[in-house]
């Protein structure tokens, strides 16, 4: 019988950085969101169910029939021309120019993410990210031991003004940060998209300061309403912008494939770390991307993944208008599958998130998003993966935990009615400051 | 050699922990050539019991369900004999108001405290009350839900305006919360087997920050020293405080007893847990190894003292 699970055996020989950042509460949670009686509005799924089984078999009869060996085979480290070749057209879908040589085909997008932390962090160096970020960066950079420095963002995105502040700062204390890590387009978890005189601005300041940032865009053809903002990958023509494309949201997360696009000798150390990482990436995976879009119909299948996913997205707004309260704001986002929500700053989304299970309900706690603790009224809702009227009776629920509680908190403080007769005079909530100054009969 | 059926997971907030420890048990129990049978507590559970049909079930679940007593009250009906505490105990122990009480009226010293349900605060206007009790407790004040046995959902309030919130975070885990007297102090644990107390555990936290609970059993951030290097008399105390508080609550084969030691060297019980975590990181298989008992032998002991009884 194996003793393996004895943790206290190996303990001693863990490097510092397996440290992970995540709170035990928070795996805990987690742990019982994966039940199946949950509507879970946590996850980050694509919709997989309405890809055509007979589509998947003939891309399979098609490489058992033409290319059998070589899909079996090992293949060179930075992918196959073939692939480079879809991912050529998949980026000219949005007006980017590439060069097959500047790009290294991963195993997924978050493999990019993990490269380009191996490639250019030392323990102790700063990374700029959004705030919030995308929860699955967070565990890479704490893996590679990096401090992040997260800038706030609003309807607009980034602070492009704050991160001037930032650098300006960390200047002075004679620090230059190794990158700036962004998701400009629908972001995840905001759901926000930065405007283009942001990101003129930041791709001026990445030139101004020599600084790289890598734009991550899983999502931007994902788009249910207005006009495409350029990438700043298009905008900066590849100098200091690294661009990080995936297959996971218009073809499939299991097939795991991504790619980076990076300057040459940024590319050739990319390349390296891939190689001592996993070789390549999936042979057999590249080949079927290949005769998946050979059949020319992938843009078709995007849309329809579109229509879908922009009507769960009408109704998760709906929904949200319908049972939040009125103290509650949150995102419109208009593409992505993500919106983010915030609550009164007395609400902490890890403990709402405990009270939402007992109704079979969950979403991501803000604090994923976050390095430094903040997030902490926020919540990250999931409309890609459940069906309307999943999404209706989640946010159903968890809208009837929120009111629960500021109808809680309002009788708690004696100053605060949720919804009063009509007519009847609402007293705004009181901050945290206020309320402290009140408490000292101030 | 029995079949034993493992019973783990569970809906619990702690299924994360009970799957850890009722794995470390599975192994342990085949080692000492027990046939087992591993049953993660769902829908089916008394369907896979009798499917099953064991000798007897050991219980390695935490929280709801499996330390409050429900999962004992199933196997008294299906007959099956059980790893330890009964349902009563169990009712007790996890219920922290519950217990608090029955501490006070047995003379055992426990944290002054104020319990409330939701409908004090709903309906009987117990908001206009929180003044008397910020001023009895005083700041910081602990407020936590009066049956979670993690540390989810406690909360310290600085300061009359942390209250509130503190408050609606705790009902997250429970109808019923409790205010209680911070204890600055060191955090000791003293684990019952089979009514012996086993070595004093004491947690330090690593951070200097203000006590953080996360923190307590969390890897790295935590040291535990076991035997606790206490003044003279203060081991045996602690040991016999935790042990009437076992006894007090009625409690079978094993338990976990939690206490504070403050400056001026007084002990106070905060709470007892009827189903402590067994996995590796655990106290009480921490305490048993300092008394020579391997986590074999402290499996087989409690498999030993599990007992038929009937419904009540």
């Amino acid at each position: 019988m194996s003793t393996s699970r004895d943790l206290e055996r190996y303990a001693a020989l863990f490097a510092s950085r397996t440290k992970v950042m995540k709170s035990s509460a928070m795996r805990d949670l987690m742990a019982v969101t994966a039940r199946p009686e949950v509507i879970s509005l946590a996850g980050g799924l694509p919709d997989t169910s309405s890809f055509p089984p007979d589509t998947f078999a003939a891309v399979a009869q098609r490489i058992a029939a033409e290319s059998c060996a070589k899909a079996l085979q090992y293949g060179p480290t930075e992918g196959l021309a073939e692939t480079k070749d879809c991912i050529a057209q998949v980026m000219a879908a949005e007006n980017m120019r590439v060069d097959p040589e500047d790009v290294v085909v991963t195993t997924g997008g978050q493999q990019v993410i993990d490269l380009v932390a191996k490639t250019l962090i030392d323990p102790g160096d700063v990374v700029i990210a959004e705030g919030p970020t995308y929860p699955g960066a967070v565990p890479v950079f704490c893996a590679y031991q990096a401090e992040v420095v997260q800038i706030d963002m609003d309807g607009a995105g980034m602070r492009v003004d704050l991160l001037e502040a930032a650098l300006e700062r960390l200047e002075r204390e004679g620090r230059r940060p190794k990158f700036i890590y962004t998701v400009p387009t629908f972001q995840n978890p905001a759901g926000v998209t930065m405007s283009l005189a942001r990101r003129t601005r930041l791709v001026e300041v990445a030139h101004e300061r020599e600084l790289l940032v890598l734009e991550d865009n899983p999502y931007g053809l994902l788009r249910y309403e207005g006009d495409p903002l350029p990438p700043l990958f298009r905008l900066d023509g590849g100098v200091y912008v690294m661009y990080l494309g995936t297959f996971s949201k218009i073809l499939s997360p299991g097939i795991r494939l991504g790619w980076v696009v990076a300057p040459p000798p940024v590319l050739e150390k990319i390349n390296l770390g891939k190689q001592a990482a996993d070789l390549c990436t999936s042979t057999l995976s590249q080949l079927m991307v290949q005769a998946y879009f050979e059949r020319g119909r992938w843009e078709d299948y995007v849309e329809s993944l579109t229509d879908t996913y922009r009507t769960r997205r009408d109704t998760m707004l709906d929904a949200l208008a319908e049972h939040f309260p009125r103290q509650a704001e949150w995102t419109r986002p208009g593409g992505g599958l993500f919106i983010w929500a915030t609550l009164p700053d007395f609400i902490d989304t890890t403990d709402l998130l405990a009270r939402a299970l007992r109704d079979n309900v969950a979403f991501v706690p803000g604090v994923a998003a976050f390095l430094d603790g903040r997030g902490r009224s926020s919540m990250r809702l999931n409309f890609s993966a459940s069906d309307e009227e999943s999404i209706r009776e989640g946010i159903r629920r968890i809208g009837e935990v929120v009111t629960e509680q500021v109808e809680l908190y309002g009788t708690l403080t004696g100053e605060y009615r949720l919804e009063d007769a009509a007519g009847a005079e609402v007293v705004p909530m009181p901050t945290p400051a206020e309320r402290e100054r009140r408490a000292k009969g101030e | 050699m029995s079949r034993v059926a493992v019973l783990k997971g569970g809906r619990s907030l702690e299924r994360q922990v009970s799957l850890r420890s009722g794995a470390r048990v599975e192994d342990a129990l085949g080692r000492l050539g027990h046939e087992v049978v591993s049953i993660d507590a769902g829908h089916d559970l008394i369907r896979r019991l009798r499917e099953a049909d064991p000798d007897l079930a050991f219980v390695a679940m935490h929280g709801r369900d499996g330390e409050d007593g429900t999962v004992q009250e199933l196997l008294e009906i299906l007959g099956i004999p059980y790893t330890g505490s009964g349902v009563l105990a169990c009712g007790r122990a996890m219920d922290k108001v519950l217990a608090k009480h029955l501490m006070l009226e047995a003379g055992i010293p426990t944290p002054e405290f104020f319990a409330f349900n939701e409908t004090a605060f709903r309906e009987l206007g117990a908001a206009d009350a929180l003044g008397e009790i910020e001023e009895r407790l005083a700041f910081p004040i602990v407020v936590k839900p009066s049956s979670q046995g993690s540390a989810l959902g406690v909360r310290f309030a600085r300061s009359a305006a942390d209250v509130p919130a503190a408050i609606v975070a705790a009902f997250s885990y429970d109808s019923r919360v409790l205010l209680e007297r911070y204890v600055d102090g060191r955090d000791l644990a003293v684990s019952i087997l089979d009514g012996e107390p086993l070595p004093v555990v004491e947690a330090v936290p690593r951070d200097d920050e203000f006590y953080d609970f996360e923190a307590r059993y969390e890897i790295g951030r935590t040291d535990f020293v076991c035997p606790a290097e206490l003044p003279d008399g203060l081991t045996a105390a602690a040991q016999e405080l935790a042990l009437r508080t076992y006894r007090l609550l009625g409690c079978t084969a094993f338990a976990r007893v939690d206490l504070m030691l403050d400056a001026g060297g007084e002990l106070t019980v905060l709470e007892a847990n009827p189903i402590p975590g067994l996995t590796d990181t655990s106290l009480l298989p921490q305490a048993a190894d300092a008394a020579g008992i391997s986590f074999d032998s402290l499996i087989g002991r409690i498999l030993e003292l599990a007992v038929e009884r009937q419904p009540a």
